[in-house]
């Protein structure tokens, strides 16, 4: 427990550098932090701040450069290594062991034994995990059955977990994404809390307003590079947000003037599997790019899951170009000209370890095929041409998709459906995760297809990136649309009151 | 070729050379010609695996499947009189529906490969022995069928006619695997299904489709071996042979986690396994070493496997590292 605590801890870094094949993750980055004081840092996807973390927290080694902790430099960090030196790390992705309880899980692998065989020592256990769930305000108890939590719950359990070592530094990776307003206020308390008990925060977050409320500092990153540092008194949003994206948001997104078109895709009373309560209607049209908004968990992706035939339908039906899907499948919706750029870009989009030009041509394959045998020159053809239209960065089209970047895989997965000739692309997330060039490049794209008279869905929870670049948004809400706005309806405080009513 | 189907064709060429030399008696041609026999018989099955782990799934009901294949053919001829091109097809549809029945059991019940192949190896096992009533099946005394013989047990030029067939069904599986568009949809549903999914693949219907293969396969091969041993001891007919198809697949580079792998590899695969048991006759290394020799060497194999592609992904990192300094400098 904090109580306990040693000195105030003090790292430095300096002139860290990780390069992944195909991608420079950091480059000469330096920062401190010590005891007492709360670090925001922030920057877009892809800008290296998770890496900045792995490394802190000695998950990945860095390929160059010192780290001095309490002015020793520490060469081999490992995961159990900074543990003892009392630096917690709570994950952006929950994994805890649902097949556990709570006590085990917050203090899995220091278990306390006793006796003469070992046995595990339920009741210290808990005696010790029970204060840090008061401190922390939990509505769980120690022996509660972790796979019942709610994600925030899991949350505050992670948080429970870096407690309960002699904490000297926490990292937050985007902790409050999935909670809510009074959740996030509870954990912003602690910090405070956890910052007058002299224990270094080092905060990672997407809402500025968040930093701004409770950072002493803000590091940010961009591309990989220190783009710059505030102290309290500079830190204000947009300055962030220039650090951050490098130049003025306005300039980066562009509208175009296309006019909508006839409809596309007709849905009327559709009804997904996970909310088949609840009927949904919509019209997408040539040439428009709507987005579908909403907070996680509203339905969106299941919707797009259900319009491309990954999920069975419950009722209602699906219409292209006036006629009724042949059957709730990929291979129908494909053939009806759709066409789904998933979520989970390495899951679902890609195969990481194949060839770029063999991921591009995965769908085509039967239609460039002779007789059932692959064509290799048109498949070659294919990926070529790719390549040129979309400005794929990669050393060879016989290189496998997991040495580029997360913007290049993106085009990738991209180019493997334009060259089936889409008249519906479903984009969910499109942008998550790659840096800012690709996102203009994606930005850049979506728009060019409008205007050659394809309808565009795109799922984004990035508000910016929502009202920056679409025509339309629909709105969902626990599995309905709860509204449709209109370009001139769009704002931020509107799409909230659809999105949360 | 690739570069892990050279090595493991260097490996061969080797253990060959080293046989050769300590017992001349290794390149006799009747030692080649029984050896190459055993290939051939091994190589069929070994083939019809290859299909199944390729889509990261795993087949373990081989050799039941050819010792219930194997009574039910010899029976069919021996008792019911059934002409054999007749008991031939009983046998091959049989052993599609065997496919099936898996495939439908793995894609639409969602049941683990491992869990489905393990009760087919008991229920098969169990089955054949049933039917025989634990007795051994074998043509009656005297009895002779020249053309089936000749077809399947027979030789032309000295080679014996399971070598043809191995290397006709390795030509075929090669075009298949290698060349054509379900064999890359083979290989995307292994490495990653949902991806497939997500590109407008049928997974389902490629999945069944490779158990479907193997099992067909491992009908062809279960005469083969019926004819090969000319009687049919149920409770030991086949014992084992699904685990020797396994290792001829994983050292020609399949990887069990599925997407990977080559037929010019498990056809390598399994000359290897022959030839390493070749050497523990040869060599005079006592018969109770086989399995021993045998697991060394596919363990061997293995881990220089890994510990290359390590050396591979370290070059890479150097790579990656040499040019930010390069560009650094400019």
């Amino acid at each position: 427990m904090t109580q306990q605590a040693g000195k105030h801890i003090s790292i430095e870094l300096a002139g860290i550098t990780k390069v992944y094949p195909g991608a420079i993750a950091l480059n000469d980055i330096a920062m401190s932090i010590r005891g007492g004081e709360v670090v925001g840092l922030i920057g877009e996807n892809g800008a290296g701040k998770s890496t900045l973390m792995k490394i802190i927290s000695g998950a990945v080694a860095p390929d160059e450069g010192r780290i001095v902790i309490d002015g020793q430099e520490a060469s081999h960090l490992t995961p159990a290594g900074v543990n003892q030196l009392g630096i917690a790390l709570v994950h952006q992705e929950l994994n805890p062991f649902s097949n556990l309880d709570v006590t085990a899980n917050v203090l899995l692998g220091r278990e306390m034994r006793h006796g003469f065989f070992g046995f595990l020592d339920q009741a210290a256990m808990q005696e010790k995990v029970a204060p840090i769930l008061e401190m922390l305000g939990t509505r769980f108890g120690p022996r509660d059955a972790v796979s019942e939590l709610s994600l925030a719950d899991q949350q505050l359990l992670e948080i429970a977990r870096a407690l309960s070592i002699n904490l000297r530094l926490l990292i937050l990776d985007e902790p409050t994404s999935s909670l809510t307003l009074s959740e996030t206020n509870r954990l912003l308390e602690v910090i405070r809390k956890l910052r007058a008990d002299g224990v270094a925060v080092l905060f990672i977050t997407h809402r500025l307003a968040e930093i701004a409320d409770v950072a002493d500092r803000v590091v940010v990153l961009r591309d990989g590079r220190n783009a710059g540092e505030l102290s309290r008194s500079e830190i204000d949003k947009d300055t962030m947000v220039r650090m951050m994206i490098g130049r003025d948001v306005s300039q980066f997104y562009e509208k175009s003037d296309n006019v909508a078109g006839k409809p596309v895709l007709e849905i009327k009373a559709l009804r997904t599997s996970t909310y088949p309560h609840q009927s949904l209607d919509l019209c997408l049209r040539a040439g428009e790019i709507t987005c579908l908004a909403g907070l996680v968990g509203a339905g969106r992706t299941e919707l797009a899951r259900a319009i491309f035939g990954i999920d069975r339908i419950e009722g209602g039906s699906i219409e292209m170009d006036g006629q009724p899907l042949p059957g709730n499948s990929v291979p129908a919706a494909i053939a009806a000209g759709i066409c789904l750029v998933p979520e989970d870009r390495k899951g679902e989009g890609l195969f990481l370890d194949f060839a770029v030009m063999e991921n591009i041509a995965m769908p085509s394959h039967a239609a460039l095929a002779r007789r059932g045998f692959v064509d290799a020159g048109a498949v070659t053809g294919l990926a070529e041409e790719s390549r040129k239209k979309l400005q794929i960065k990669a050393s060879g089209l016989n290189r496998a998709v997991a040495e580029l970047s997360g913007g290049n895989q993106q085009k990738v997965v991209l180019a493997k459906w334009l060259a089936m000739n889409p008249k519906l692309i479903i984009l969910d997330e499109p942008t998550r995760g790659i840096d800012v060039g690709a996102k203009a490049e994606v930005y850049h794209l979506m728009q060019e297809l409008a205007g050659q008279g394809v309808a565009i869905l795109m799922i984004s929870s990035d508000m910016e990136e929502v009202i920056g670049i679409s025509d339309r948004v629909a709105v969902m809400c626990r599995g309905r649309i709860s509204g449709i706005l209109s370009r001139t309806e769009l704002t931020e405080e509107n799409i909230l009151r659809l999105a949360v009513e | 070729m690739q570069k892990k189907d050279i090595g493991l064709a260097t490996l061969v060429i080797t253990v060959g050379a080293i046989v050769a030399m300590v017992n001349p008696r290794f390149l006799s041609p009747i030692n080649l010609a029984n050896t190459a026999n055993l290939i051939g018989l091994f190589g069929l099955f070994s083939i019809a695996e290859a299909f199944v782990i390729v889509t990261a799934g795993i087949e373990l009901s081989i050799g039941s499947v050819i010792a219930l294949l194997g009574v039910i053919f010899v029976d069919l001829i021996a008792s019911f009189g059934v002409p054999w091109p007749m008991a031939l097809a009983v046998v091959l549809v049989l052993s599609v529906f065997i496919g099936l029945l898996h495939g439908w059991l793995i894609t639409r019940l969602k049941l683990q490969p491992f869990v489905v192949t393990l009760c087919g190896l008991l229920i098969y096992r169990g089955v054949a022995r049933f039917y025989t009533n634990d007795g051994t099946a074998g043509f009656t005394f005297g009895s002779n069928f020249p053309t089936l013989e000749f077809l399947v047990s027979g030789r032309t030029a000295g080679v014996p006619h399971s070598v043809i067939a191995f290397a006709l069904v390795a030509v075929v599986a090669w075009f298949l695997l290698h060349r054509t568009v379900f064999g890359r949809h083979l290989f995307a549903v292994g490495k990653n299904v949902e991806a497939a999914r997500y590109s407008g693949i049928n997974t389902d219907r490629v999945i069944i489709q490779a158990y479907v293969l193997c099992a067909f396969l491992t009908g062809i091969s279960a005469v083969f071996f019926a004819m090969y041993t000319r009687s049919v001891q149920p409770s030991s007919h086949g014992n084992f042979y699904e685990l020797y198809g396994i290792a001829a697949a994983v050292l020609g580079g399949f990887s069990l986690r599925g997407g990977e792998g080559s037929i010019v590899g498990v056809v390598l695969g399994v000359i290897l396994l022959q030839v390493l048991q070749n050497l523990v006759n040869l060599l005079g290394i006592p018969s109770s070493l086989n399995f021993a020799v045998m697991g060394s060497v596919i363990l061997a194999g293995v881990i220089a496997d890994t510990q290359f592609s390590r050396y591979r992904e370290a070059r890479r990192q150097q790579i990656a590292m040499s040019a930010l300094e390069d560009s650094a400098k400019r």
